[in-house]
């Protein structure tokens, strides 16, 4: 295993500091101490200008393997993902079949360990095959070598009010965590964008913002009632930010995250009818997006996560109703931080590495990933560069799909190295062979 | 202009344009042969996901009376109910050399894309989008209502004075469309062209069958016919499907007829120049009683032999470039 001295990387944006990774862990802040051992190759690495920040932690990824491995395989979304500064992503249950059985959510594991590229944390179904009728076996997925700590039906919202609530009573045995798709299902029936004048005027059906905020309210009320955890998948309008507010104020256990694209488009862009810009919950106006920057800025939400969603292209060049929802995210999602709330002054390299990766972490459970950049932690680090502009090429991903709605955009920064464990995923902006024991 | 996609895109001039050349080309279904050798060589393809059998014979007519080639392309048994996408079968039809592609697609936007990815290098007209708009029947209307309101004054019962209103627009005209206006494309593309027309719209409905952000549009609502019918000169009724009261949009066809359909005792408060029109196929005894349909005021009729006209103006303007159309449309009549 090769030692790494990374020098002059400003630590979560601060002074210029050397670091030595060595054996899995940070092991210096000197490179004095960098002496080369016997036997074993040191390479160095000239970090000036460069931002230091822990590996980055994305709680909602779809990585689409077991079952559509046309849009994405695990192998090819956490390289997507260490491409991004990713060292630990959630994988969601919505595959096919579904990760509703300690069989699937070990799998899923396993092969994000084989790839080598990132950390894989599967997401168990709440849900038996997401119907929202009867539980799946969370103690199962709990105990397996998966570990499973966040329970989502994703993509569809546990709307039975009475089926929430054990869920979120019953995951407290095992300290796991309920991450609500915040959807009422009959206010949204057939719904293809936000529900405001634009949806009048497109002719498309409506996705109306109260059907966001009334499951939240339900929840959070129901997660008071009994004591229980609860987290807030891709939260996206101004109202929801509220309820979470109000909720917090009331010292109710409940987080939330934004995605990074409702953190940046506005639903004007639906005007092309380009489903390319068809995504679940849809985009929103221009002021939802002043609401959740506010919300990211001031801890009212907590995390920032992608929502990764790849799919193939025959599923986004059709008519706008019948396309997918979903955009991918994973090697865009520090740049759209960056644009959107670092160069506004919103928030600091110490809060991105606190959104972006230490609480990410803390709410799923994983012990190994947002920790501090200190002596003696686990080695998961980036290296960004926060000068660099890049133009978004939808081909330049290692994702299988290409429905990113950035393409032509210039965006802040690039990733120029990731490292899992002490070594390096994403070398010179470039995947490296991966870690492999 | 190189698509007509929405009735929003069109100038007032563009717009009277339209009407104008509509006007002119009216003339030509009086003729003992009903047909301009405008279009001749001409490509103009009938691309309907839908079944719509009135507006496609209407594109059809109109393109056949300008000499164009027409192919009809209906997914009912095509390959697009076999699973074949928009895109391919834009594809396809463009590798057939399609000079205009006339569109009637279930989903809002398909026109849109159509147009917008090149996958068609031809004009593409929509003949109507889901809930979308539907330009032409706008069109239509307008031509229709100029032709009664403005041409002199002619009023419903003078359909065939020839020439009215050329050059003008429908300015300080009040048209009121009542229906559901939430599921209706004429009803779009109805606010949107009557507005830039200079005409003052008022769109009657219960709350339930209004978009979210109406507000925002260029026009007037009420959930009253009763007030809402007083002083207007145009009064246009949607089709309302019965089914819509299983989603609670009303509690039944009953009620809704009683307090949104046009029966004789409302139509007689309407001023005696106004008239009735609806774009069909109507619902008798919902939306419209089978009295007020048959009279005298109705222009039903005369709305179908103008959507020919006017889809006749729209494929000559898109194809036929930029001559004058007096001069060179007189010119191929005495050919």
């Amino acid at each position: 295993m090769t030692d790494y001295l990374i020098l002059g990387a400003r630590l979560l944006g601060g002074q210029p500091t050397d670091l030595v990774l060595r054996d899995g862990v940070i092991a210096a802040f000197s490179a004095d101490l960098a002496h080369a051992r016997e036997g074993v190759p040191l390479e160095t690495i000239d970090a000036s200008g460069l931002v230091a920040l822990p590996g980055l932690v994305d709680l909602h990824t779809h990585l689409r393997e077991p079952g559509r491995e046309d849009a994405e395989t695990v192998l090819t979304g956490t390289q997507s993902a260490a491409r991004g500064g990713f060292t630990c992503v959630h994988a969601m249950a919505n595959t096919s079949p579904v990760a509703d059985t300690a069989g699937v959510v070990e799998q899923v594991w396993r092969l994000g360990r084989e790839g080598g590229f990132c950390d894989v944390q599967p997401v168990g179904a709440v849900t038996v095959g997401l119907k929202g009728e009867r539980l799946a076996e969370l103690g199962a997925m709990a105990d397996s070598a998966a570990g499973v700590r966040v329970f989502s039906d994703d993509g569809i919202c546990v709307s039975d009010a009475v089926l929430m609530r054990r869920a979120l009573e019953y995951v407290k045995a095992f300290d796991g965590v309920v991450a609500q798709h915040a959807q009422e299902p009959r206010l949204t029936e057939g719904a293809q964008m936000n529900e405001g004048a634009l949806s009048g005027e497109l002719g498309l059906v409506g996705w109306p913002a109260v059907a966001e905020e009334a499951i939240i309210a339900r929840d959070v009320l129901l997660a008071e009632h009994v004591g229980s955890r609860l987290h807030v998948c891709h939260l996206s309008t101004r109202g929801s930010v509220e309820i979470v507010r109000w909720a917090k104020s009331r010292g109710i256990d409940v987080t939330a995250e934004v995605t990074p694209h409702h953190l940046l488009l506005t639903d004007d862009l639906v005007r092309s009818y380009d489903p390319i810009y068809k995504v679940n919950p849809p985009l929103r106006t221009a002021d939802d997006v002043a609401a959740v920057r506010e919300g990211l800025a001031d801890g009212t939400i907590d995390i920032v996560a992608t929502d990764h969603a790849p799919h193939p292209m025959e599923d986004k060049e059709c008519e706008w109703s019948a396309a997918a929802f979903g955009m991918i995210g994973l090697e865009t999602a520090l740049s759209i931080v960056q644009q959107t709330m670092v160069d506004t002054g919103a928030l600091t390299w110490e809060q991105v590495a606190e959104v972006m990766s230490a609480r990410p972490a803390r709410i799923g459970r994983v012990p190994d990933h947002g920790r501090p950049l200190a002596i003696g932690e686990p080695a998961n680090v980036v290296l960004y560069d926060p000068e660099a502009t890049r133009t978004v090429t939808p081909g330049d991903t290692a994702s299988l799909s290409r429905n990113t709605p950035y393409a032509g955009h210039e965006l802040p920064g690039r990733v120029v190295a990731t490292f899992l464990r002490g070594v390096p995923t994403v070398l010179s902006g470039e995947l490296t062979e991966g870690v492999h024991a | 202009m190189k698509h007509l996609l929405s009735a929003g895109d069109l100038s007032r001039d563009e717009a009277v344009r339209i009407l104008d050349t509509a006007e002119e080309l009216l003339g030509v279904a009086q003729r003992p042969i009903k047909k301009l050798p405008t279009l001749r060589g001409r490509t103009v393809v009938n691309l309907f996901f839908e079944d719509s059998t009135r507006t496609r014979i209407s594109f059809e007519a109109a393109a056949k009376r300008l000499s164009a080639d027409v192919i009809n392309f209906s997914a009912k048994g095509s390959s697009a109910s076999k699973g074949e996408g928009l895109k391919d079968t834009a594809l396809t039809l463009q590798a057939m050399g399609a000079d205009a592609v006339v569109v009637r697609h279930g989903a809002s936007g398909a026109p849109h894309r159509l147009a917008h990815e090149a996958w068609t290098k031809g004009a593409v007209v929509n003949a109507g989008d889901g809930t979308h708009e539907h330009p032409t029947q706008a069109l239509l209307d307008a031509f229709t209502m100029r032709r009664h309101l403005v041409g002199g004054g002619a009023g419903p019962r003078a359909a065939d004075g020839a020439g009215a209103g050329t050059g003008t627009d429908l300015a300080g005209k009040r048209v009121t469309i009542v229906g559901d206006v939430l599921h209706s494309r004429v009803a779009r593309s109805n606010a949107l062209l009557l507005h830039t027309l200079g005409a003052h719209v008022t769109l009657v409905a219960p709350p339930t069958l209004l978009p979210v952000g109406v507000d925002s549009w260029p026009v007037s609502t009420s959930y009253s016919l009763d007030e809402a019918i007083e002083g207007t000169d145009a009064l246009m009724m949607l089709r309302v499907q019965g089914e819509r009261m299983n989603a609670a949009y009303f509690p039944s066809a009953r009620e809704y007829s009683r307090r949104y359909g046009l029966d004789v005792a409302r139509m007689n408060r309407l001023p005696d120049h106004a008239i009735v029109m609806h774009p069909g196929p109507m619902n008798r005894g919902m939306e419209i009683s089978a009295d007020v349909a048959d009279s005298g005021r109705s222009v039903i009729v005369e709305q179908v032999t103008n959507g020919v006209a006017v889809r006749m103006a729209v494929l000559y303007l898109l194809l036929g470039g930029a001559p004058a159309p007096a001069t060179e449309l007189q010119n191929e009549g005495h050919a």
